[in-house]
C-alpha cells in the first residue's frame, strides 16, 4: 500500500516535471486547436476583425489580465497596436490552469519569440484566473 | 534539346501543383448528371435565388450573368473555422480583384443575427469596401440553406456545435452556367493554392 502511493507521487513527480520541461509542446496543440483558427497560425490576426498576437502591445500592457482574458473570453472594443477591434472572444473554461500557462508560453516564447525572463509561470497564471470578474 | 530544356522547365514550374485534383485542361462539372430520355445530358446548376447583400441591395444570380463566382458560407459571430476561411476568401479576393469577370458569394448562416447592417460592419473590417465585388449576403433562412445544397455545402442550426451553427467551410467555383466547376477545403490553404489555379483554368474557359 505505502509502495503504491510512492509509486503513485513519483507518477505525479515525473508527468509534471515532463510537462514543465516542455513549455511548447501542449501550447502548441492547445493554441492550433483554440487559438489559430481566428489569430491565426503565426498570431497574424485578420484585418480589423481580429486581432494579432504577434507583437502585440496588448498583450504587453493586459498581461496580468490574460488568463482571465482566455478562460473567460473578451467582449466590447479594444486597442491593439492603435487599431480598434470589437469582436467577441468566446471563453474556453476547459483549459486549465496549467493549460492556460503552455498555450500563453507559447505566445510569448515561440510566436513572439520573446526573452525567456518574460516566462509565465503556473502560480501566475493561477493568481490571475482568482481575480477572474 | 531547347525543347526538352523548356519541358523540363515547365515541369517544373507545375511541380507544385502536382498534388491538386484538377491537373490542368477543362475543370470538369462537379456533381450526379442526368440522360433525358432524349439523350441530353442535364448538370446540375444553382437554383434561382434573391438575398440582400450588405448595402442593402437584392442580390440574384442575374447579379452573377456572364461572370464566374466564388461562394462561401459563414457567419459573423463564428467562434470556429469562419475567420480561416475567411482569410482564404480574402486570398480569391486580393487575387482576382482587379478582374470584373469574378465576383465573391458570402452567405451568412445567421441571417436572425447577420442583418445588412452586420455584414457592411463585418464587410469593412475586412477592408472590403467595394460591396460590387464581394457580396456578403443575408435572406431567409430556409433559402440560405437550401441553397447550401446546390454548392454541395452544408449550413445547418446546431446548438451543440460552438457558436450554434454546424457549416462545411468549403470554397466553391461555380460558372457562367451555373454550374459548380470547383472546390476547396477553404481551411487548408495548399488547397486553395489549387483551387485559384482552377480559377484561372475558368477565367480562359470562353
Amino acid at each position: 500500500m505505502k509502495l503504491k502511493l510512492i509509486y503513485f507521487i513519483f507518477g505525479i513527480f515525473i508527468v509534471l516535471y515532463a510537462c514543465n520541461d516542455n513549455p511548447y509542446k501542449q501550447g502548441k496543440i492547445l493554441y492550433a486547436n483554440f487559438c489559430a483558427n481566428c489569430h491565426g497560425e503565426r498570431g497574424e490576426g485578420l484585418k480589423s476583425l481580429i486581432p494579432p498576437l504577434l507583437q502585440s502591445d496588448y498583450l504587453e500592457q493586459h498581461r496580468k489580465e490574460l488568463p482571465c482574458i482566455i478562460h473567460q473570453g473578451l467582449k466590447g472594443e479594444i486597442e491593439v497596436n492603435g487599431r480598434k477591434y470589437n469582436q467577441e472572444m468566446p471563453a474556453i473554461p476547459k483549459l486549465s490552469f496549467f493549460e492556460i500557462t503552455n498555450v500563453l508560453n507559447y505566445i510569448q516564447l515561440n510566436i513572439n519569440q520573446s526573452d525567456t525572463k518574460n516566462i509565465f509561470t503556473a502560480d501566475e497564471v493561477e493568481q490571475g484566473l482568482k481575480k477572474c470578474e | 534539346m531547347g525543347a526538352a530544356g523548356l519541358a523540363i522547365g515547365l515541369m517544373n514550374c507545375q511541380n507544385d501543383a502536382k498534388s491538386c485534383r484538377n491537373q490542368g485542361g477543362k475543370l470538369p462539372i462537379v456533381g450526379n448528371r442526368d440522360i433525358t430520355s432524349q439523350g441530353d445530358t442535364l448538370y446540375p446548376t444553382i437554383r434561382a435565388f434573391t438575398f440582400t447583400n450588405q448595402e442593402g441591395k437584392a442580390i440574384t444570380n442575374h447579379t452573377f450573368q456572364d461572370k464566374i463566382y466564388v461562394v462561401d458560407f459563414f457567419f459573423t459571430s463564428c467562434p470556429t473555422i469562419c475567420p480561416k476561411v475567411t482569410a482564404q476568401m480574402l486570398r480569391v479576393y486580393e487575387r482576382f480583384k482587379n478582374n470584373s469577370n469574378l465576383l465573391l458569394l458570402s452567405h451568412t448562416i445567421d441571417p436572425k443575427r447577420d442583418t445588412p447592417d452586420y455584414l457592411r460592419n463585418y464587410a469593412q473590417k475586412l477592408g472590403i469596401s467595394d460591396a460590387q465585388k464581394w457580396h456578403f449576403v443575408t435572406g431567409e433562412k430556409d433559402s440560405l440553406y437550401a441553397i447550401a445544397n446546390d454548392y454541395f455545402s452544408i449550413a445547418k442550426e446546431d446548438p451543440n456545435t460552438p457558436g450554434g451553427f454546424d457549416h462545411s467551410g468549403r470554397l466553391i467555383l461555380v460558372d457562367k452556367a451555373r454550374r459548380v466547376r470547383s472546390f476547396c477545403d477553404g481551411t487548408n490553404p495548399q488547397e486553395v493554392d489549387c483551387f485559384l489555379r482552377d480559377i484561372e483554368t475558368l477565367l480562359k474557359e470562353p
